[in-house]
C-alpha cells in the first residue's frame, strides 16, 4: 500500500491505495471527487483530464503514486466563490455541451489551452489542441466557440488589469 | 493492472540501485506507454522506478549547435524550447506531434527513445541527427542504439540519462499520421551538415523499426531538393504491411514524405 499526500483544489489531502490504483481513481473514489470522469480509461478521450503541477494530464494514465507530492486541479476546484469560471461560464453560454460526459476533460483542456496560448487562440490552434479530447455527441463546433470567446473575454480581462 | 509496487529514487545512481534489487523491474519515465501497456497486463512490473524526480536527467542545454537534452524532459519541454528550436526547429516541431496536449505534459524523450516504437516519431530524429545515447555507463551512437522493434542495444538495468548531437544547417520532419491513431505511418527526418553529409531517416515503415535510406541520402547528398527524389526506387520488400497499409502504400509515402521534409528544411 502507498500512502498518498497531495493538494487537491488548494486542500491538502492523504491516503492510502494501491500502488498500481490510477490517480483518477483515487481522486474519484478516495476523495469523492467525482467531476473527473473515467471514459475509454486508454488515454484516448481526455474525460479524466486534470492539471498536475499546472499542466494538463490524463488522470488515467497515471498512477496515485506518481502524483504524491503534487498540486493537482480537478473541475471541481475552477468555480472561486459561487463564480464560475470564465472558461464554464463560456461552455455554458455557448451551449458547449450537449450530455455533459466529456465536459469536465474539455473545460481542464481549455483552461491549459488558454494558460499556454494566451488570447492570441485561434480556431485551427483550438481545434489541434483538441486532439486528446473526443466529444461523442460530437458538439465540437460549439466546444470551440466556447473556448475561443473564453480566452478573449480572460485575454480582456488580463489587459484591463494591466 | 497486476500489483506493483512503486519507487521514487532522486539521483541515477539510487534508481540503478532499486533497479538491480527488483526481480521483473521498470523504469518508469511518462508512463505514457508503460502504464497503457500495464493496464492492459501485457505488461507486469514488479517494481517501477520511477525517472520523474531525477534533477539531473531534466533540462535542454544548447552551447552553439552541440544539444544536450536530459532523458526526462518532456515533449512539451522540448516543443517549447526557444532556444532549441533557434538551431534545430525540426524537433521541436517534431515534439509537438506527439499524441496530445496531455500526453506531451508527462512523455519524456528518453522513454519515447529506449521504447523504440516502430511508429514513435523520436527514432528516426536520433538517426538523422546522428546523436548519442548517453545511459549511467556508456554512449552509444543512435546508429547502433535501435536493434529491432521494441529493442535497443540498452542491457537491463541501464539508464538512459541524456541525448547529445550537433544540429546541422539544414533539418525537417515530415510524417503522414495515421487518421485514427496519429502515429506515424511513415515519418522521414531529413538533416543536411554544411560539409554536404546528408541523412534520410525513416520511422513507421520499416518492418524492422526505424532505418536510413542509403538511395535518398546519395540522391539528395548530389542536389538537395525535392526534385532529386523522384526518381530514387523504395523497396517495399522491407516495409511493413497492416491493416493501416500495405507496404507499396508506405513506400510511395516515403518519397512523399522525404520531398516535404527537405522542402520545408
Amino acid at each position: 500500500m502507498a500512502k498518498i499526500t497531495m493538494t487537491v483544489n488548494g486542500r491538502q489531502v492523504s491516503g492510502t491505495c494501491d500502488d498500481r490504483t490510477l490517480l483518477v481513481h483515487f481522486i474519484r473514489e478516495n476523495l469523492g471527487l467525482t467531476g473527473t470522469h473515467v471514459g475509454c480509461e486508454t488515454s484516448q478521450c481526455g474525460a479524466c483530464v486534470i492539471h498536475m503541477d499546472g499542466l494538463s494530464v490524463k488522470s488515467c494514465s497515471i498512477l496515485a503514486v506518481q502524483a504524491t507530492g503534487s498540486s493537482i486541479t480537478t473541475i471541481e476546484g475552477l468555480a472561486k466563490d459561487g463564480e464560475l469560471h470564465p472558461v464554464q461560464a463560456a461552455f455554458r453560454a455557448h451551449h458547449g455541451l450537449q450530455c455533459g460526459f466529456c465536459t469536465p476533460g474539455m473545460v481542464m483542456t481549455a483552461v491549459d489551452m488558454i494558460a499556454r496560448h494566451g488570447s492570441n487562440l485561434d480556431e485551427a490552434t483550438v481545434r489541434a489542441e483538441l486532439e486528446g479530447n473526443i466529444c461523442r455527441c460530437t458538439g465540437y463546433h460549439n466546444i470551440v466557440k466556447a473556448i475561443l470567446a473564453a480566452a478573449a473575454e480572460m485575454g480582456g480581462a488580463r489587459q484591463a488589469a494591466e | 493492472m497486476y500489483q506493483t509496487n512503486y519507487h521514487r529514487p532522486s539521483s541515477v545512481q539510487e534508481a540503478a540501485k532499486l533497479m538491480s534489487g527488483a526481480t521483473e523491474g521498470k523504469y518508469l519515465a511518462g508512463g505514457m506507454t508503460l502504464i497503457a501497456t500495464m493496464k492492459q497486463r501485457l505488461a507486469a512490473a514488479s517494481d517501477l522506478v520511477d525517472l520523474r524526480h531525477i534533477a539531473e536527467m531534466k533540462g535542454i542545454t544548447v552551447n552553439g549547435r552541440s544539444v544536450r537534452i536530459g532523458a526526462a524532459t518532456t515533449h512539451h519541454e522540448v516543443a517549447s524550447s526557444a532556444e532549441l528550436g533557434a538551431v534545430c526547429p525540426a524537433i521541436c516541431a517534431l515534439a509537438s506531434h506527439i499524441g496530445d496536449p496531455h500526453v506531451r505534459h508527462m512523455g519524456t524523450i528518453g522513454g519515447s527513445i529506449a521504447n523504440n516504437d516502430p511508429a514513435a516519431d523520436y527514432p528516426a530524429a536520433m538517426l538523422a541527427l546522428d546523436a548519442k545515447i548517453i545511459t549511467n555507463s556508456r554512449e552509444i551512437a543512435a546508429a547502433d542504439f535501435f536493434t529491432g522493434l521494441f529493442e535497443t542495444a540498452l542491457d537491463d538495468g541501464e539508464i538512459i540519462t541524456a541525448i547529445t548531437f550537433d544540429a546541422p544547417a539544414k533539418v525537417a520532419y515530415q510524417k503522414f499520421p495515421n487518421p485514427a491513431s496519429r502515429y506515424a505511418m511513415a515519418g522521414v527526418f531529413v538533416a543536411r551538415r554544411d560539409n554536404g553529409d546528408v541523412r534520410v531517416a525513416v520511422t513507421g515503415a520499416g518492418s524492422n523499426g526505424v532505418f536510413r535510406h542509403q538511395g535518398m541520402e546519395a540522391a539528395l547528398a548530389g542536389n538537395w531538393s525535392p526534385d532529386a527524389v523522384g526518381n530514387v526506387s523504395v523497396d517495399a520488400s522491407d516495409l511493413l504491411t497492416d491493416l493501416h497499409a500495405s507496404a507499396a502504400y508506405r513506400a510511395n509515402l516515403i518519397k512523399v514524405m522525404t520531398k516535404r521534409a527537405v522542402a520545408a528544411a
